[in-house]
């Protein structure tokens, strides 16, 4: 369904991705952990082409997208969804018209099937009677859900997740991470985690992916990650600082 | 201590980061004015490529268009206000009273206009437009329109482009009648000017090229003030103090581009309008 090949970016003089090749098959969740800064939330704007690679390719659905235009990547990104680590919700809008946005986008003009659309979203989230609500009348976790219910309202194909969990308290972490696996099951949709939260990525994802130094140095289920004895995914997973990280 | 009795090594280095700070300048300006280039072909390109978007074009022109009123018809009275007295305290020297009515509507119409119109729809409107962008910018809200299909120059940059340019030659010819209207009342109620030789002169020696100079201005500066504010909006750095940073920077660069392409735009108008 999605495949990086070699992708490669520099920013700020810095090279972030340095090759970085993952394969994603369809309905499967792939959860990509890795430490501050090594390039993860870099890597999942390469494949909503939010940034294009110095290097590399990105393959969707057999379609390659490197190299298309801003405009030619549009009906691509219809099919992939996509929630952002500060849910990027429009502040200017209710949640009722965050959540109609995209099908408004794709021509529903129909008031009532916008109505029954986006309450069926606010359900799945358990989010139902917030409609009339602004973004910034609602909570960290409640913000999310919502940007989760606009990321899904069109139903896409593959679900990219920008720490979905971080800043949240351990419960609505939980809810957060039980409502990705609800939309996998219901839907069918594959999706790739972001995040450095393993409570999270053992309990969402099918296989783990470990991003190092701008490379993909690791994989595997989580089993396979839980057991791993390579020094530094032992360390990550086991959230233990060693060497330079030790402070003091 | 004199510069001359400065140790040659820090001289020489004075010398090199002055040049270096001047060479960053220098491209900094040349990547700004590309990328404000840019954006404004984008935005041309957008506004045909596109359906309007009505309702945000609508929002945008009530902010720009209508909550700038007050602000840009005061200016424009104490504007003609001022300047007609002014005008009457060195005219009435040589007896020339009668010629305060044209002095200030021409003065209003070629410069005092749309410069001063439009300097404020720099600071309110610029402003507005730099700090709401970069703050969608920053909260990554830019990037989930594109993740949503929708192209961000469209959504965004062409309603607030298409209000400002529509709505600036509008409240700059309020501003013009309402400058001309006060300087007369100041002239002849005030100063005691003879009313029908004030009409008179200002109707006789005012053209209606002059009203064309203050409207094709007010466009033009409007299409600097948009493409400028938008850029820099577009473009904040991260974080809230880049905000503030984008915010001040679109005010400024805005208001200094207005005023040096003013200069330009007179030289230029007066040779293509008064030609003959």
């Amino acid at each position: 369904m999605l495949e990086l090949k070699d992708i490669r970016k520099r920013l700020g003089g810095q090279e972030v991705l340095r090759g970085v090749n993952l394969k994603l098959a369809p309905g499967e969740k792939v959860v990509v952990i890795g430490r501050s800064g090594c390039g993860k939330s870099v890597m999942l704007r390469h494949i909503m082409g939010l940034l294009q690679p110095d290097g590399g390719e990105v393959f969707f659905e057999g379609t390659k997208l490197t190299g298309l235009s801003e405009e030619a990547w549009n009906p691509y990104r219809r099919k992939i969804g996509m929630l952002f680590q500060g849910a990027a919700l429009f502040d200017s809008l209710s949640v009722f018209e965050n959540l109609a946005f995209p099908l408004r986008e794709e021509g529903e003009k129909d008031e009532g099937v916008l109505r029954e659309k986006v309450a069926e979203s606010l359900r799945i989230v358990s989010l139902s009677g917030t409609e009339q609500k602004m973004p910034a009348e609602l909570s960290g976790g409640m913000k999310k859900r919502v940007a989760l219910a606009r990321a899904v309202i069109r139903r896409p194909d593959l679900m990219l997740y920008d720490e979905p969990t971080t800043g949240l308290d351990p419960v609505v972490g939980d809810s957060i991470n039980r409502l990705i696996l609800h939309l996998g099951k219901m839907f069918g949709m594959a999706s790739i985690v972001v995040t450095h939260d393993m409570t999270s990525a053992r309990m969402v994802g099918d296989r783990i992916a470990y991003l190092h130094e701008g490379k993909i140095y690791y994989q595997g289920t989580p089993e396979q990650v839980d057991r791993c004895e390579d020094p530094l995914v032992r360390d990550f997973v086991r959230g233990h600082a060693s060497g330079m990280d030790v402070i003091g | 201590m004199m510069v001359g009795a400065l140790p040659r090594k820090v001289q020489m280095w004075d010398l090199s980061a002055m040049v270096g700070r001047l060479g960053g300048l220098i491209v900094r300006s040349c990547e700004t004015s590309g990328g404000v280039f840019l954006l404004l072909s984008d935005t041309l390109r957008s506004l045909f490529r596109y359906r309007i978007r009505w309702d945000q074009l609508l929002e945008q022109m009530y902010f720009i268009g209508i909550r700038s009123q007050v602000v840009v018809l005061t200016t424009g009275a104490f504007t003609g206000a001022v300047f007609a007295a002014q005008v009457w305290f060195q005219f009435k020297r040589f007896g020339m009273e009668s010629a305060i009515g044209p002095t200030v509507s021409i003065a209003m119409c070629r410069e005092l206009g749309p410069v001063l119109a439009c300097l404020l729809l720099a600071g309110r409107v610029g402003a507005a437009m730099a700090a709401e962008l970069s703050s969608m910018k920053i909260t990554e809200q830019v990037d989930a329109l594109r993740a949503l299909g929708v192209y961000p120059t469209e959504y965004l940059i062409v309603p607030r482009f298409l209000a400002l340019v529509v709505s600036a030659p509008v409240l700059t010819a309020l501003a013009l009648v309402t400058g001309i209207g006060v300087g007369y009342f100041v002239a002849v109620q005030i100063f005691g000017v003879d009313g029908a030789y004030y009409w008179d002169n200002t109707i006789k020696y005012t053209d209606r090229k002059d009203v064309m100079i203050a409207l094709i201005k007010s466009f033009i500066f409007a299409v600097i003030i948009a493409a400028i504010s938008c850029y820099k909006g577009m473009n904040c750095p991260p974080g809230t103090a880049g905000v503030g940073k984008t915010t001040t920077e679109a005010v400024v660069n805005a208001s200094l581009a207005l005023l040096i392409c003013n200069f330009f735009l007179t030289v230029l108008l007066n040779a293509v309008l008064y030609s003959n």
